[in-house]
């Protein structure tokens, strides 16, 4: 069986000859040098690994490498280049929402994933949407304000739009 | 090294396990962690989770849901043709992250005694498509799932299809208890369904997850609580809750302890003939 597994990594196109289940967090820190997404747990309870596959929010540590074959992976690398990272990273900084950091990806890219389908989020909108990232330092009121600010004063960085939740 | 194959299509999936034994890999929740304890070990994967075949969510004339057994929970929980009563325990999943891979044929054929998607498929009468290489089966899934990881599939054959039939009257309970809001998996579960209209009470299904090896239902016990919610000379609710007693067997682990089970999924069940059922 042929392993060559191709997807889009942060806008650009990759291929690799891998084991189809090597988890895509050993991939992107070993394999391309990407070492924003933390192994944490290993076992998608803590969400220090969370990337975006196709726009959504998925733990890199459990999603085997063959799952991403032909989608777009998006990890902290590829948003730090936008002007959307700039916003949460300000309003992170300004809520001092990052204690030791690890776990500080992680919780931008949930941020991300909620913002991009929820601009106009609750604070139940956010805490649901951070309900798998753990931050040890338990410093989650911080990160709830800073998400919160950074949908707030970064209007219009994200698409208008209201997730009605079920 | 696991020896992988990705079909371009259902026909090639099916063709390729009708030549091989090979565990089907959907979302990886699961199946990663599992995969994992097995280092180096030598075995054929079939993947399927981007299959589009398998991601249909529709209903027919009949008023049955068909979901594709690889639609992840919250392209269910996104679907307007999904109603509330199954996408109440769907939401409690995991994280979304988790609900974003995770799929409800995953979760079915996992046949975990905790499987939260577990309860209400059985109060449901929910039926499950099992396709093989020329060949198409049907079957409840209280038939299919025969204990924890124990699930009755041929060789050659794939859950393709869940099938539920809606009644747009049915008003769902759900009540799962775990350690926290999000990724916890259940010491318990509780789902009821009634189906209640201006002309009274015309059905009462119950379902207990995580307090015995595959999810309890009593279609005796659901007739006796019609009764006695109508009126008819019948037991009482004390009377209704040791039939339930008597048919769970809860387990002491890492999670929970058979007495804190039994006792909470007890309750949940007396909290519903009480305050829901006014019984």
């Amino acid at each position: 069986m042929d392993n060559a597994i191709c997807f889009l990594l942060n806008n650009r196109s990759v291929t690799l000859q891998a084991d189809p289940l090597r988890s895509l967090l050993d991939t992107l820190r070993e394999d391309f040098g990407l070492t924003g997404a933390k192994k944490g747990c290993g076992e998608g309870e803590c969400g220090a690994c969370a990337v975006l596959v196709d726009g959504r929010l998925v733990n890199s540590c459990i999603t085997p490498v063959i799952a991403v074959e032909g989608k777009t992976v998006f990890t902290i690398e590829g948003l730090r280049e936008t002007p959307r990272f700039q916003e949460l990273s300000r309003c992170f900084a300004q809520a001092g929402a990052v204690q030791c950091g690890f776990c500080t990806p992680g919780m931008v890219m949930a941020a991300e994933a909620l913002l991009m389908r929820n601009s106009f989020p609750t604070e139940q909108d956010i805490r649901t949407a951070l309900s798998g990232n753990l931050c040890r330092c338990t410093g989650y009121s911080a990160i709830v304000a800073a998400i919160m600010t950074a949908a707030k004063e970064g209007e219009g960085l994200w698409p208008a739009s209201f997730d009605p939740g079920i | 090294m696991a020896r992988v194959f990705r079909p371009g299509n259902l026909k090639e999936a099916l063709h390729f396990l009708d030549a091989e034994r090979a565990a089907v890999l959907a979302g990886g929740t699961d199946f990663m962690l599992k995969a994992g304890r097995y280092p180096g070990a030598e075995f054929a994967v079939l993947s399927i989770g981007h299959l589009h075949e398998l991601k249909r969510i529709a209903i027919d004339a009949a008023n049955v849901l068909s979901l594709g057994a690889v639609c992840t929970l919250s392209e269910i929980l996104e679907s307007p043709l999904v109603p509330l009563f199954l996408k109440l325990p769907i939401a409690e999943i995991g994280s979304p992250a988790i609900r974003n891979a995770a799929t409800a044929g995953g979760n079915v054929c996992n046949a975990s005694p905790a499987g939260d998607v577990l309860p209400m498929l059985y109060a449901l009468d929910a039926t499950l498509v099992l396709k093989s290489h020329g060949d198409q089966h049907e079957m409840q899934i209280r038939d299919f799932i025969q204990g924890p990881g124990l699930i009755r599939i041929a060789a050659g054959q794939m859950l393709t299809e869940i099938r539920i039939p809606l009644r747009q009257t049915w008003r769902c309970t759900w009540r799962k208890v775990g350690g926290r809001r999000a990724n916890s998996v259940s010491k318990t579960s509780f789902y009821a369904l009634i189906d209640r209209t201006s002309r009274g009470l015309g059905d009462v299904r119950i379902a207990l997850g995580a307090i015995a090896p595959t999810v309890v239902r009593s279609r005796e016990a659901e007739r006796i609580i019609l009764d006695a919610y109508r009126g008819k000379p019948s037991q009482r609710c004390t009377e209704i809750i040791a039939l339930y007693d008597a048919l769970i067997s809860p387990i002491d682990d890492s999670r929970s302890c058979r007495d804190y089970r039994r006792t909470v999924s007890l309750g949940l069940l007396e909290n519903f003939l009480t305050e829901v059922m006014r019984i």
